[in-house]
């Protein structure tokens, strides 16, 4: 050992030494020197899907506690818990052990009302990710397997959904599983034949709370983990896609190192949803299965609704007209068919496959690694919206017994609003997103071309009124600014390019002296007041001299 | 009468002349005649007798009986109900059902809800606040009990029936349209089944018993007495107690918590992130 003391840049820490050995016999130094220098672009949207990750992390650990307690089996027994009302009924002993959870488990509620709640964050943060990169484009080439992956892990978590939704057996969750036997029966041909695969019988049997609780507890999270990591080392792999702006090219990365600025970040984020889940954990109730009841199949409620995420398919169920189609020979293809198995399977097929379809489309099969705003890729972002609306319209019919019963609406009325909303709103909505796309467009390059608008209106001596616009760059001879088109934000208001100095920093209180920065500032010339005397003006009634903004724009970050 | 006459009159068997033979024959048949109009007289009273004992009495009693309370409740009839319930309880055409045979229960319930007197003809009569006083719908009671009969208010604790019996006889019964916890919930056109969150315990027993608007009657062959009592003491219980979880959100599941984890959830993380940004 005496020879490796002598060699330059020998460990002399104890740290470093066992990092040596470490290394010595993994050879890991390499590899995580590139992970946790990975540069991570800055912007709020990339989040998203962290909190899709997060979330389900929370759900994977609060579901740990709960499987130390739940008795998935559908054995009749005699409730004698803490639950008063319901004390002495029979039930199975799923449904008891759930109540036992909710009522004698210590920690047990708190622990099911956080599972439930970040399961609903969990599918919501997956939506509201997917839009994210459905209208930026970031499923482009080379991005689409990323896409794919990401699209059957929204069916994964639906599938979660379900099977945890139906396994406490009450009143409530069996209303949900009756209809997912319904659905499985309407499929033409094998639909008996699935039913009794999965039931092993007819409805209700004695296994299905134990089949659901292996598929939600183990194949499903087994999938879905694996799902994640691929998703993420194709993310590691392929390099983040990034917004267009200064210095961002094709071929670089602006941002953040994963360590320590990112793994900072990540980790409040981590926090917050955490807190998020726990604070409506504790202070919301969800799920009160005490007051459904056990399940029986002789009884139902008025509302009974799936979670959000099954919304859409309870509500194309609810505006489906009743047509069964009898076919001869005593065989029918029950009307429930369409609007859940087809209705269901287009929507995740056309999801599914858009990338491909767009690319067909548009002819664009080059690599992308700029994203684009929604406003430069009309059409996209338009049928993007058509199809949100009609998702949207779905789940609102989903909940229309509530919107009647609430608002003093006729049931009928509410079921002919979903009808005539779903066929007439999409394309009302593919119209107006596309007018403001080009509308928005528009006003980018209005500001381009003559700078932003100032309010300043200054009158010439020949007695004409005109309006200074601050161009943002270099102009011409007829004051045009000659910046071009990039789809990248263009700053609006003279605030934004320093003309109202530098902000104070701060989000909620400022964190350092304001007057500081006034003072700072003071030397400093104020946006057109500074070449106010020396401004000549064309004979358009324009600043011959476009000029820059004072102070080159925006307040520095120093990472740009 | 002749069996009488033979043992009371029969003519002496020591009669000698024809004389005295001719006059007990004159007595005896003066004796019968008498005798003959006095049983008469008799059965005639028998009669009516008997027949003022069971022949019913009403059309006499029309204007002279009629208690002071029943004597108001038809003042406050036919002020307020007669245009729809008719002059004689028999109702009116599309605008009132027949109150005969609904009895005192329908009256309480329909009043003391508010919900009659109507304000409009529409698919749902809405409970409001009651319009009578109690006092005066004692008397509307009496009215329609005096002139219509049917089913009579309950008396006791309704509440002593059994907690968890009631709860499933609730789901059995009538969660399909008030919901688990008796929330309430939309029926077709317009129609709808109430929350029972303000009902009192009177006012859930006579709903049952009566079947209100678009309620099914559940007559005591169907739910007994002790079976309301349970229902009543399920339903009551249930609304008082407390949301062990944290704030109840309507007790009416998905649509709600869905609403909260958009509108809460995801706009609380929304805002996390937009911090997170704004600090990069």
């Amino acid at each position: 050992m005496a020879a490796t003391a002598t060699t330059p840049g020998a460990p002399t820490s104890r740290l470093s030494k066992a990092a040596t050995e470490f290394d010595d016999r993994l050879i890991v130094a390499g590899p995580v020197r590139r992970t946790l220098n990975k540069v991570f672009p800055d912007h709020w949207s990339f989040l998203l899907g962290e909190i899709a990750l997060y979330a389900f992390i929370i759900a994977l650990l609060s579901g740990t506690y709960l499987t130390f307690f739940f008795d998935a089996s559908m054995v009749e027994v005699e409730y004698q818990g803490e639950y008063d009302p319901l004390r002495g009924v029979q039930m199975s002993a799923a449904y008891a052990s759930a109540l036992d959870l909710s009522f004698d488990v210590r920690g047990g509620l708190f622990m099911r009302q956080m599972h439930h709640w970040a399961a609903l964050l969990f599918v919501a943060a997956i939506v509201v990710h997917l839009l994210r990169i459905f209208f930026t484009g970031a499923f482009r080439r080379p991005r689409e397997s990323n896409w794919l992956i990401g699209v059957v892990m929204l069916v994964l978590s639906l599938l979660m959904g379900v099977t945890g939704y139906t396994l406490p057996d009450d009143l409530l969750s069996g209303t949900g599983l009756r209809i997912i036997s319904a659905i499985l029966l309407s499929i033409p041909v094998i639909g008996t034949w699935a039913h009794f695969a999965i039931f092993n019988g007819d409805f209700v049997g004695t296994e299905i709370i134990g089949r659901f609780y292996i598929a939600h507890v183990l194949i499903f999270p087994a999938i879905l983990l694996a799902l994640i990591a691929v998703h993420l080392l194709i993310l590691v792999k392929q390099k983040h896609a990034q917004f267009p702006g200064p210095g961002r090219t094709e071929h670089n990365v602006v941002g953040n190192r994963l360590f320590p600025a990112f793994a900072g970040k990540a980790t409040g984020l981590l926090l917050v949803v955490f807190g998020v889940c726990a604070g409506l954990a504790g202070l919301v109730q969800i799920n009160p299965i005490w007051l459904w009841g056990p399940y029986n199949p002789a009884q139902v409620s008025a509302a009974s609704q799936p979670d959000w995420y099954i919304g859409f398919l309870d509500g194309s169920t609810r505006i489906f007209p009743a047509w069964d189609i009898n076919l001869p020979g005593d065989y029918t293809i029950p009307a429930l068919f369409w609007p859940t198995v087809v209705v269901a399977g287009a929507m995740f097929t056309v999801l599914a496959l858009y990338p491909m379809i767009e690319r067909k489309l548009t002819g664009d099969t080059a690599a992308h690694h700029l994203l684009q705003r929604p406003r430069d890729v009309p059409v996209r972002t338009s049928v993007g919206m058509m199809a949100l609306t009609f998702y949207f319209w779905l789940m609102v019919a989903g909940g229309n017994d509530v919107i009647a019963d609430k608002f003093d609406i006729s049931l009928n009325a509410m079921t002919w609003i979903g009808r005539i909303g779903v066929i007439v709103l999409p394309p009302i909505v593919y119209v107006l997103t596309y007018r403001i796309c080009l509308g928005l467009q528009q006003h980018d390059r209005e500001v381009l071309e003559h700078g932003i608008e100032t309010g300043v209106i200054r009158r010439l001596p020949s007695g004409e009124f005109i309006e200074v616009h601050q161009p943002l760059g270099p102009v011409d001879e007829h004051g045009h600014g000659q910046l071009a088109y990039g789809g990248a934000p263009v700053p609006k208001r003279m605030n934004q390019v320093g003309g109202a100095r530098r902000a104070i920093r701060g989000f909620f209180t400022p964190i350092e002296q304001p007057s500081a920065v006034e003072l700072e500032q003071q030397g400093e010339g104020r946006g057109l007041a500074a070449g106010e005397a020396s401004r000549e003006l064309t004979s358009s009634g324009r600043p011959s001299d476009g000029g820059r903004p004072s102070d080159g724009g925006r307040p520095q970050d120093t990472r740009d | 009468m002749s069996t009488t006459n033979t043992q009371s009159d029969g003519p002496p068997a020591d009669a000698r002349t024809p004389d005295d033979r001719a006059r007990v024959r004159r007595r005896s048949k003066q004796r019968r005649r008498v005798a003959n109009v006095a049983g008469l007289l008799a059965s005639l009273v028998l009669t009516g007798a008997l027949y003022s004992v069971f022949a019913p009495a009403q059309a006499a009693d029309d204007t002279t009986t009629e208690s002071a309370a029943e004597a108001a409740g038809r003042e406050l009839y036919e002020n307020s109900c007669i245009t729809c319930h008719g002059s004689n309880l028999e109702g009116e055409p599309n605008r009132g059902p027949s109150l005969i045979g609904v009895g005192e229960a329908a009256v309480y319930f329909q009043v003391h809800t508010g919900r009659m007197p109507l304000v409009r003809q529409e698919a749902d009569a809405p409970d409001k606040p009651a319009v009578f006083s109690d006092e005066e719908i004692d008397q509307l009671m009496a009215y329609i009990q005096a002139n219509g009969g049917g089913p009579t208010l309950p008396s006791g604790n309704l509440r002593d029936g059994d907690l968890a019996e009631g709860g499933e006889l609730f789901r059995l019964n009538c969660a399909s349209c008030h919901n688990f916890v008796g929330e309430g919930g939309a029926l077709s056109s317009g129609k709808a089944a109430p929350s029972l969150e303000d009902a009192n315990d009177l006012e859930l027993y006579t709903a049952m018993l009566t079947g209100p608007e678009n309620m099914p009657v559940f007559g005591d062959n169907q739910l007994s007495p002790e079976e309301k009592r349970s229902i009543i003491n399920y339903v009551q219980s249930v609304q008082q107690q407390a949301d062990p979880g944290g704030a109840g959100i309507g007790r009416i599941g998905p649509v709600a918590e869905g609403l909260v984890i958009w509108v809460v959830g995801v706009s609380m993380l929304m805002f996390g992130i937009f911090w997170m940004g704004s600090k990069a």
